[in-house]
């Protein structure tokens, strides 16, 4: 490793390369409940020409190459489970263009959701781009690769769904472009061509590494407001759902249930956030969504909650620090989530799985969702608080997460960025087929099998 | 160590890293060395794996702790209200702890070293002190309505004897009374305190407080935020008395209240003026309203702030003892350069802040991009002066 080491250095500068025993205890864990795994040095570094040196020695070493963005997916993803570097992207950060035209924005690989959404603010206030519920140092690559999600999703559906194209560097050192940028300067969207982009989407950092992408933006509103609907029965969720999602306004709509605070509890809460480019525009469309789930309000099963200014405010706050705090609610910096893809049916039955789980593992819960498209999907979120300096707490929430994975699948839905643990609870339930083709895609792109190896294996 | 209780609660969500509008990263040591444990979260997940012994006190270990600069961005920034506001103060309570053991950066260990042997870090003689003041006429203080405290840069920096002396002699064309205590003037001793050398910061307090004493000090204008930091929030805990007997301001503070005046020193100032907020009048003490003020008087001038200004203010990197330990210099990619370029983006000629040691940072910075003739760093009453 000396030698790889030297190497390193030499292709990035001895400063951003280390293997000190401060940064691999770091690196060697994130967030959530995953333990710890060493990796053997971590890099950063800061042009793609950098990044494909470090493919080809990698490649030659047969070394391990971890990529990391934001270092924020809770599950586990970036640990060196088979030792070797981690590659942390983050001085990677620029905004390299927006097109206000075509609406999209080409960034490099460790570009942050937070500065994208600064850098929009001040330069071009008449778009934006969907933000995740993560940080805003979380990097925007990351976020795609893992088919995240946020407040456009409604309206875009997955991040990667609002993918235009990509530069990646190959495991084995070559770059290489997916989308309309891959024939033309322009990077305006995956079609007409071959889909490459999809060996890229999803595989956790097993296939390449992304080190420029293209996303789409959007308008952004003038004026912008939240509905939050109320009910107490589960089961009419999809329903309303499918009634909001039918009047196509809705840019985001997230569904949650959480026992606090006090006035929360046992009631099922819907956010649904709008805008409009006038205030006029804004009734009308205020009263359309309110005008469809009508049926439920005039059987008084349903109502909207009244939200004071300062409230709405904090709702309507993108990113919202509220979020994390969830970590802090056992004081003890800790939380991680199961995040299921599953159909818009399947909402009560995940309801009152996480309800059962939280109950039996005795741990803080918050429950919840996001909607993908006009309700085509959802992102369904079980999420479980742990103190971090107590070690029985931390084996609880574990053991709840992997129940809520198992309850998941059952339920027929997917663990969204799963743990490795996960990933083959996943596997268990694939077509035989599909994962040996997975397998060939892998072995393939990857002959040294040296891309993030642990994930995706039986 | 103190304030351990907090350390676990850190969740590394990284709002430290960034300011309140996220337009680039705001943790000086971090933007210069951009491993996850020179952020504020890897400090705080460090501290904790070395009190839990699965990490050991090394160089590098000391050289994350020590390259904080207390600049408060992770204090302001911290999603967590109910432990953020301990967040320096376990770093700084960190830092102690490495002091014991004796594995403490050179830089660090030869400013404390000189600190204690000469009471100043530039080891020089306490005898030349006031040599700064040498051809201006102040008197010693007795009963002058304030005491100007100079401080260590003020008093020995070759630049900083300059603002020094600037800032001397703006006050008193506004007809200020000011004394200073020459040769008695003791390190304020805040950035001795921010390395954890809270035993030294304590003596140095104490012959202070106690010539304040004796010199019957009511009101004390500071040339550092550093001093107006450390005498306003850190004297009272040490003073016998519990109220404070004395009243600090900043000499910006002073500036504000003569500003009618300052249109009869100065004419007007045709330029575009850009402020740089010093940490320790800014996130620690809340005053970002003084410079702007003093600003806004003079005619002519136009003030065109940066993206990141007030709360969002990126430090030069001179806090925390880094203006003398260079620990932050040691990367290319420092917060004062990249300060200095986020200046010239707003179109400004000057670049103007209220503190020594960030003008001098900013100077070097600016020396160092090769922009001396893009825009000039102005310390305040130098632009009024000239």
């Amino acid at each position: 490793m000396e030698l790889i080491i030297k190497e390193l250095k030499d292709i990035v500068g001895s400063q951003y390369v280390s293997a000190e025993p401060e940064e691999l205890f770091f690196y060697s864990r994130d967030q959530g409940t995953m333990p710890p795994v060493e990796p053997d040095a971590v890099v950063m570094p800061k042009t793609t020409k950098e990044v494909s040196k470090i493919m080809l020695l990698a490649n030659k070493s047969k070394t391990p190459v971890i990529p990391m963005g934001g270092g924020l997916v809770l599950s586990g993803l970036s640990r060196a489970l088979k030792g070797g570097i981690i590659l942390d992207l983050k001085r990677m950060n620029q905004i390299i263009s927006v097109n206000p035209h075509s609406r999209y924005a080409i960034l490099e690989g460790g570009a942050s959701q937070g500065m994208l959404q600064s850098y929009l603010k001040k330069n071009f206030p008449q778009l934006k781009h969907s933000m995740p519920d993560a940080p805003p140092i979380a990097t925007l690559a990351g976020n795609i690769c893992i088919h995240g999600s946020g407040h456009l999703s409604v309206l875009g559906g997955f991040h990667s769904d609002m993918l235009n194209g990509m530069e990646v560097v190959l495991p084995t050192g070559e770059i290489i472009r997916t989308g309309s940028c891959s024939v033309s300067k322009d990077w305006i969207s995956k079609a007409p061509l071959p889909d490459l982009s999809g060996l890229f989407l999803g595989w956790s950092g097993t296939t390449g590494i992304v080190t420029k992408l293209a996303i789409k933006l959007f308008p952004n509103y003038r004026f912008n407001d939240l509905l939050i609907f109320v009910c107490e029965d589960a089961d009419i969720m999809p329903d309303v759902i499918s009634r909001l999602t039918s009047t196509q306004i809705a840019e985001d709509m997230t569904p949650w249930m959480t026992p606090k605070p006090y006035w929360a509890k046992g009631f099922l809460h819907i956010n649904i956030s709008y805008g409009a480019h006038t205030k006029k525009e804004l009734i009308f469309k205020r009263n359309l969504l309110q005008s469809s789930v009508r049926f439920y309000i005039d059987k008084k099963e349903a109502g909207f909650l009244p939200l004071p200014p300062p409230q709405k405010k904090r709702f309507l706050k993108i990113p919202s620090p509220d979020l994390v705090r969830f970590a802090d609610i056992r004081k003890g910096g800790g939380f991680e989530y199961v995040g299921a893809i599953m159909a818009i049916e399947h909402f009560a039955k995940a309801y009152h799985a996480g309800l059962e789980i939280a109950e039996k593992y005795d741990v803080s819960y918050s429950l919840g969702a996001r909607i993908i498209g006009a309700g085509h999907a959802m992102m369904f979120f079980f999420a479980y608080a742990f103190n971090r300096a107590d070690k029985e707490d931390i084996k609880r929430a574990q053991k709840a997460l992997e129940s809520t994975n198992k309850a998941a699948l059952d339920i027929g839905g997917i663990p969204w960025k799963a743990e490795e643990p996960a990933q083959k609870q996943i596997i268990s339930k694939m077509d035989p087929e599909t994962f040996d083709f997975i397998k060939r895609i892998r072995m393939m792109l990857d002959p040294n099998d040296i891309m993030n190896p642990g994930n995706w294996e039986k | 160590m103190e304030h351990k209780e907090i350390l676990h609660r850190c969740f590394r969500c990284g709002y430290c890293k960034l300011p309140g509008n996220y337009v680039d990263i705001n943790c000086p040591a971090y933007l210069s060395f951009r491993f996850e444990t020179y952020s504020p979260g890897g400090r705080m997940w460090l501290l904790k794996a070395w009190l839990d012994d699965e990490i050991q006190v090394s160089d590098r270990f000391a050289r994350i702790m020590f390259s904080c600069a207390t600049c408060g961005n992770c204090v302001e920034h911290c999603a967590f209200p109910e432990f953020r506001d301990k967040i320096l103060l376990a770093f700084n309570a960190g830092k102690e702890a490495i002091l014991d053991t004796g594995k403490v950066p050179p830089g660090v260990r030869d400013y404390l070293t000189r600190m204690q042997n000469y009471g100043n870090p530039y080891g020089k003689s306490q005898q030349k002190r006031a040599n700064w003041a040498e051809n201006l006429n102040i008197d010693a203080y007795s009963d002058q309505e304030y005491l100007f405290y100079a401080g260590d840069v003020g008093s020995y920096d070759p630049r900083g004897q300059e603002i020094a002396k600037s800032v001397a002699e703006l006050l008193q064309k506004l007809g200020v009374s000011i004394g200073i205590l020459k040769q008695d003037e003791t390190s304020d001793g805040n950035d001795v305190n921010s390395m954890g050398e809270t035993e030294l910061f304590d003596e140095l307090a104490q012959k202070n407080i106690k010539i304040f004493k004796e010199k019957g000090v009511k009101k004390i204008i500071t040339l550092s935020p550093h001093s107006f930091n450390a005498f306003k929030n850190d004297y009272i805990s040490l003073n016998e008395n519990t109220e404070s007997f004395f009243q600090v301001f900043h000499y910006s503070q002073i500036l504000a209240f003569c500003k009618d005046n300052l249109k009869n020193i100065q004419g007007s100032i045709q330029q575009t003026v850009t402020v740089h907020d010093p940490c320790y009048l800014g996130r620690h003490n809340n005053d970002y309203f003084s410079i702007r003020m003093v600003l806004s008087a003079i005619p002519g001038i136009k003030i065109a702030e940066m993206d990141r200004n007030q709360k969002n203010a990126l430090c030069c990197g001179g806090g925390g003892g880094n203006f003398f330990t260079n620990i932050l210099s040691e990367s290319e990619e420092r917060s004062a350069r990249v300060r200095v370029l986020e200046a010239v983006q707003t179109g400004s000629s000057i670049l103007v802040t209220s503190c020594p040691l960030c003008t001098i940072m900013l100077e070097d910075a600016a020396k160092s991009e090769n922009l001396e003739n893009t825009i000039v760093v102005k310390e305040l009453s130098e632009l009024i002066m000239n």
